[in-house]
């Protein structure tokens, strides 16, 4: 009969290791690398049309490409694509804007059953929150930084 | 009849007489797809939520186990069910809507084996004729309320295991036929310090080994008295673990009699990872594919080991370990 062998927290952590499946770290980046930058060609190509096309200059064409990009991260989140794309591409979806876009809205489909104002609005930014908020908080801590180095005259 | 300090011998030959499975579309395109009751074509179900979805797959669960017995929710004594949905609200308001007097089970993914202990374990010492029991998940709501939004694109790693959308429900009689359920052992909550929620098959390993070896000790059989040992939601990393922790231990067993519902259910070609988990994956696959076996007679005598690991979003991102834990039901076909 079997003799039910106690096994340590540490020796189980060396079995487990042994067979899990790592993430293909370098392919991930490989990846990652070409899908964002495909993204980011695609946001060029949008904001070269609105400066040709329309009446924008280099400075004033951030804002509606990044409206464009994150409209159709709405489409394809919606139609269930954009999870499977990113499955596919990791960071490369995540990190440019789209991502972004992508956390927002999945959370306010996910939540849409439990009403508009609690459902919807309460949990809209439940992932992009602390991007959010950390991305205010650089930037106040370095726009801080920048105004004392010029007082101080360093700068 | 108790065995040792948790297992119970059935001598009065409770049997599952008969079962209802429904599964959701990636299951409809599984490997089991055949062995399903009813399929849906559709995550909602026609329900406006994933949570009630849940709730529909339940409820039909039950009517089509009670229906191919030809009898009426009133003619049962006793529903034992749980889910994974916050205070397993699926699964009380479906039995809100079949009135059988019931009783809420929650051992996460492990729910299956063992409110199927318990419900043998009434009918065995003649606290019930009839006991319906069973389990079910449901992707969407599962997905939501322990990881992301189901359309946000977090890239999962090759551990990380697909919730089943199904619910598998059996009904437990002395009275008619069907494969006897002849034991259980009821199991601990085993804990190795394992907490990355994305890798449960390595966390619930422990404690599949642990029921498994102390369900063997104590009904005193040999593990190859077993056609088959299944597993619930270990997984390909899981199962891979638990079999060199079983063999570690001295008992040895074959790797082709000991499978994972998790890997029996789904092609190789389609996306779940390290395989299927969740609490209807151990219930679909018992009370469907391999219920069938068994009448079939294809298969004679198994053991079914359902894992759950019993973390919550919280104790997840409050970096705890996971607890875990393995029911064991044995089910054995009369006179062989």
């Amino acid at each position: 009969m079997s003799s039910n062998r106690k096994i340590s927290k540490e020796e189980y952590q060396k079995l487990a290791d042994k067979h899990e499946k790592k993430r293909p770290i370098v392919k991930n980046c490989m990846i990652a690398f070409f899908v964002g930058g495909t993204i980011s060609l695609i946001g060029q190509v949008i904001s070269f049309i609105y400066i040709y096309f329309f009446d924008f200059s280099e400075q004033t064409v951030g804002d509606p490409t990044v409206a464009t990009l994150i409209f159709i991260t709405m489409l394809l989140t919606g139609f269930g694509v954009y999870d499977k794309i990113a499955q596919f591409s990791g960071a490369g979806t995540a990190v440019p804007v789209t991502g972004f876009g992508n956390a927002v809205i999945s959370a306010a489909i996910e939540h849409r059953t439990e009403g508009f104002v609690q459902g919807v609005g309460g949990n809209m930014f439940k992932l992009a929150g602390s991007v959010i908020l950390f991305g205010v908080f650089s930037a106040f801590v370095i726009a801080l930084t920048k105004t004392i180095l010029i007082q101080m005259g360093v700068i | 009849m108790l065995l040792g300090r948790q297992t119970w011998l059935f001598n009065q030959k409770p049997k599952i007489i008969s079962t209802g499975t429904v599964g959701g579309p990636i299951e409809s395109e599984g490997k089991l797809a055949d062995d399903f009751d009813l399929l849906h074509k559709d995550l909602f179900m026609k329900q406006p939520s994933f949570e009630q979805a849940e709730q529909q797959l339940i409820e039909d669960a039950c009517k089509i186990a009670i229906q191919k017995q030809k009898m009426r929710f009133e003619d049962v004594n006793f529903f034992l069910s749980g889910d994974l949905v916050n205070q397993m609200t699926p699964t009380n308001f479906a039995a809100r809507n079949n009135k059988i007097p019931f009783l809420g089970i929650s051992n996460a993914c492990a729910t299956s084996t063992g409110a199927l202990a318990l419900a043998s374990y009434f009918v065995d010492t003649n606290g019930a004729d009839f006991v319906l029991t069973g389990t079910g998940s449901h992707h969407g709501a599962v997905e939501k309320q322990f990881r992301y939004p189901t359309d946000y694109g977090a890239q999962k790693p090759p551990t990380s295991q697909w919730t089943v959308t199904g619910a598998g429900v059996g009904l437990v009689s002395k009275i008619g036929t069907g494969p006897e359920i002849t034991s259980a052992t009821i199991g601990k909550v085993v804990d190795l310090n394992q907490s990355d929620p994305l890798n449960m098959g390595a966390a619930m390993a422990p404690a599949a080994v642990d029921t498994i070896s102390t369900h063997l000790a104590e009904r005193a059989v040999d593990v190859n008295y077993y056609d088959l040992i299944v597993t619930g939601d270990l997984g390909e990393i899981g199962n891979s673990i638990a079999l060199e922790m079983l063999q570690d231990q001295g008992i040895q067993i074959n790797e082709n009699k000991f499978k994972d519902c998790g890997l029996m259910l789904y092609k190789s070609n389609q996306e779940v990872f390290a395989g299927g988990s969740g609490a209807g994956c151990s219930a679909v696959v018992t009370y469907g594919h391999l219920w069938k076996k068994m009448n079939n007679k294809q298969l004679n005598k198994i053991l079914i080991v359902a894992t759950g690991a019993l973390l919550s979003p919280l104790s997840a991102s409050q970096n705890q370990s996971i607890p875990t834990i393995a029911h064991a039901v044995s089910i054995e076909n009369g006179g062989v």
